[in-house]
């Protein structure tokens, strides 16, 4: 179980996505899970063993990392990911029963199972509110967790066991600081796309009821 | 997701490239990628580690570090291959927005559709003419852009291309101005060159790129202005077996790349 399974999910997705929806499904591939797997990575690769304190007293580097680092950046990153990508499937799955609706009454129920109307509007809109929803969290808790995005170069310590107020240092402060502006930055590109599509199939889909309603009024 | 995936997705814009293009991208995965993938990873691997400073301060040796190391060269290489790949998918979508205005008009039974059926319309290459050649030139501008910011943001971070054996140091908490020795540099400076080059070789095949498609615009133009009676067919015949030549030569170097990047 790699990243792979989660782009061959994704790319699955894509046949039933709007333009906006597969331009999203790029960004997040190219923009996000890449730079995650080829370059994010490596930089907290070993934060642990680079997080050094001004003490030799033992158990104080391990605790004073704990305590500022709950949950490592690349975890949440990679969580985020997750998440991220998983409503998606709401609508594979909306297609998969309404194609096994088909076969079971043996007819042709609907003009096509994957055209994004009826219930299946519902749906799409539904994990695109999901999807910017995790985004969001994920931002907040960041944001929440880390005090802003800022990676400091020192941070100072003073649990127990250690004796006393104690210099910990962060290794690659700077790089893991540019990258979490990158992971923001995408974040907000992808809400934005999220936001940008569902105001796209509420409007397209209130221009098709308002001209159905028209055309009936007059007949 | 990882290279051979961007391999997969960018491998389908290839048939809709020039042939310039193609060499660009033949260059981008084997002298750029792949020296990333199997030599300056592992040159760059260990740079944390051994990257010693004369001194037993705690914490010296990673404020030293990330003060002359913002942002380790293995990140910004990868950053720019990504960077410069992306501007292709421009063209992608709009080849497969074209197709899919192809396939919209097949099945509405459009008599002007000239295809037989919907395979034909998927295999079709397109002739970079008309908004294609607008967005095909968009994006060779912006991976020149993108070229040149990632090259001066590497000349301005790192001071040159040089990678020095030594460095001095007096962030705190150092104690005072303290030497720290940098691991392999002269193997990373011999990388970072062979990189630098290979920027600059595409970069060069990008403007011969567009000055290509450029003159080919405006030869086109005076064409059309000075004969309105040309034949298309004749052209396109020629253009067609000129790409499928192409198309063998690049295919037959992009299958050693993607047996790497397996």
């Amino acid at each position: 179980m790699s990243w792979r399974f989660l782009r061959d999910l994704l790319s699955g997705v894509n046949k039933y996505s709007t333009g906006i929806g597969r331009m999203w499904v790029a960004v997040v591939f190219i923009f996000r899970l890449l730079v995650y797997v080829v370059a994010a990575e490596n930089i907290w690769k070993y934060e642990h063993d680079e997080f050094e304190c001004n003490i030799k007293q033992p158990g104080c580097e391990n605790v004073c990392f704990d305590h500022f680092f709950p949950v490592s950046h690349i975890r949440l990153w990679a969580l985020q990911l997750i998440m991220v990508s998983t409503p998606s499937l709401l609508v594979v799955f909306h297609v998969a029963y309404r194609e096994n609706r088909e076969k079971h009454h043996n007819q042709k129920l609907y003009k096509n199972p994957g055209e994004i109307d009826g219930g299946l509007l519902y749906t799409y809109l539904i994990s695109l509110i999901l999807k910017t929803g995790f985004e969001i969290v994920f931002l907040v808790l960041f944001y929440k967790l880390y005090n802003g995005f800022k990676v400091p170069r020192l941070v100072k310590c003073d649990i127990r066991p250690c004796p006393g107020t104690v210099d910990c240092y962060i290794s690659k402060p700077t790089e893991k600081m540019i990258f979490l502006c990158f992971l923001v930055a995408t974040s907000c590109l992808c809400i934005v796309l999220n936001l940008s599509e569902m105001s796209y199939l509420i409007f397209k889909y209130s221009i098709k009821c308002y001209w159905k309603r028209h055309i009936k009024k007059r007949q | 997701m990882d290279w051979g995936a961007l391999h997969t997705i960018l491998g389908g814009v290839n048939k809709h490239s020039t042939s310039i293009g193609k060499i660009w991208l033949t260059v981008l995965f084997i002298f750029r990628i792949m020296i990333l993938v199997v030599a300056a990873e592992r040159v760059w691997g260990d740079e944390q580690d051994d990257f010693i400073c004369n001194t037993l301060q705690p914490g010296c040796k990673n404020v030293c570090y990330d003060h002359f190391f913002p942002i380790s060269h293995i990140r910004l290489w990868a950053l720019q291959l990504i960077f410069v790949s992306t501007p292709a998918l421009l063209v992608a979508m709009h080849v497969a927005y074209r197709r899919h205005e192809k396939k919209r008009q097949f099945r509405k039974g459009d008599q002007k559709c000239e295809y037989k059926d919907i395979e034909e319309i998927r295999k079709q290459r397109f002739h970079i003419e008309g908004s294609l050649w607008w967005t095909y030139t968009s994006s060779i501008f912006f991976r020149l852009v993108f070229e040149a910011v990632f090259m001066y943001a590497f000349y301005f971070m790192y001071d040159g291309f040089r990678m020095p054996r030594l460095m001095k140091c007096s962030a705190w908490p150092c104690p005072n101005t303290v030497d720290c020795f940098v691991s392999r540099p002269t193997e990373k400076t011999v990388f970072t060159i062979f990189m630098i080059a290979v920027s600059s070789i595409c970069i060069l095949l990008n403007v011969a790129e567009l000055c290509y498609l450029l003159t080919k615009f405006f030869l086109r133009r005076s064409k059309k202005a000075g004969n309105p009676k040309h034949h298309p067919n004749h052209e396109n015949k020629e253009e067609t077996k000129q790409n499928e030549m192409n198309e063998l030569i690049s295919d037959s170097c992009q299958n050693t790349v993607i047996g790497f990047s397996s």
